[in-house]
């Protein structure tokens, strides 16, 4: 008796922590999910583009929202700006280098619920052969059934980064020197 | 106007120092422009003085193939021996290949994305749209390898034309100046 009551206590140790976190992949196959950014042109205007290739997911469990992680890992060569020599520009040593540097991944470490939807996302960027945390003011837009038999779960996230930080040169002039990052994600439910 | 058996007509002359001109001074235009800083006031201008020279080159390397495929082609002098006339015509046939794939590919960088090529705020060159993935950069790559490579044949070509005039002192440059 004292064996199976102890054989219990452990498996039910096991299992408690799991909760019931889900695993979710990134939907780049439906193409519901973006990563868009836009940086200053002079300083009159915004220029925008993407990166069309990439994949990832997340591990995100409403009632456990800390133990939440995300990874996401981009095709830098898939940079888009709808320009085919800004885009070879850009894609050169100059800028992103991605004959060297094929590879941009984000891998989060924290995640933090602010209340009403709101999220603070913390985690590592490696772009351009830099690894930088940054910090990624997130949202939660919803979650639930589609019609098609899956479960969805989406969010939108803001950052900005630093052209210096991440080693490339600061080339475009004094209000080019950031761009920001908007990020949309929809996770299919495995 | 037409090319003889020892001569070469004005067109064909004219026609070979025009696109050597302009190819030579396309290479280092090109050369000088992929470092433009940004704020430079030819960062504009130059890459668009590069396409249109670039397709007017490329309209005078259409007439010079037609012209050297319909005409008779000066014999090489009898100073040259064998192996020189055979390497100087391997140089010659790279001379008419080699700048139609740097015009080609160049035209395959600025037409990626479906933006015809101004020439001189004159007239536009149509694209042809994306023909492959990545095309911007891998036509890129070969415009600017290739390029390199024609310009080490151009030197070759100039260095024995020079050879020709100074050291066995034949008609070899005098012919292709109109002056036989």
């Amino acid at each position: 008796m004292k064996k199976v009551l102890l054989t219990a206590l452990i498996a039910g140790s096991m299992i408690a922590p799991l909760s019931n976190a889900a695993d979710y992949v990134i939907d780049t196959k439906g193409a519901h999910a973006f990563i868009n950014f836009k940086i200053k042109h002079l300083g009159y205007s915004w220029l925008t583009g993407r990166f069309d290739k990439f994949t990832g997911g997340f591990s995100y469990d409403a009632s456990n929202l800390a133990a939440s992680t995300v990874n996401v890992k981009v095709d830098t060569s898939s940079f888009n700006s709808n320009h085919a020599e800004r885009d070879k520009h850009i894609r050169g040593k100059g800028f992103l280098n991605v004959g060297e540097f094929s590879t941009a991944t984000f891998e989060s470490t924290s995640f933090k619920d602010l209340g009403n939807d709101k999220i603070e996302l913390k985690g590592d960027l490696t772009l351009h052969g830099v690894t930088k945390e940054i910090t990624i003011d997130a949202e939660k837009i919803g979650e639930g059934k589609d019609p098609w038999g899956g479960y969805r779960a989406g969010f939108s996230g803001t950052t900005k980064i630093g052209l210096k930080e991440f080693g490339m040169q600061e080339r475009l002039g004094p209000a080019s020197t950031h761009v920001e990052l908007e990020l949309h994600i929809e996770g299919i439910r495995q | 106007m037409k090319n003889t058996d020892n001569s070469y007509g004005w067109l064909s002359i004219s026609l070979h120092w025009t696109i050597a001109i302009l190819l030579i001074g396309l290479f280092f235009l090109g050369y000088w422009m992929v470092d433009l800083s940004y704020y430079d006031i030819w960062y504009q201008k130059a890459p668009a003085l590069h396409k249109s020279i670039g397709i007017i080159v490329f309209i005078f390397m259409l007439i010079r193939l037609f012209w050297r495929i319909t005409q008779v082609q000066p014999r090489p002098l009898s100073t040259s021996n064998a192996f020189e006339t055979t390497v100087s015509h391997l140089v010659h046939k790279t001379l008419y290949v080699l700048p139609f794939i740097i015009l080609l590919s160049g035209y395959l960088i600025s037409t990626a994305d479906g933006r015809p090529i101004s020439v001189f705020e004159l007239f536009e060159i149509p694209s042809l749209g994306a023909l492959f993935n990545n095309q911007e950069d891998i036509a890129g790559l070969i415009h600017k390898y290739v390029a390199y490579v024609m310009m080490a044949i151009v030197s070759l070509h100039a260095l024995a034309a020079l050879k020709h005039h100074f050291i066995d002192k034949d008609g070899t440059l005098k012919r292709m100046l109109g002056r036989s």
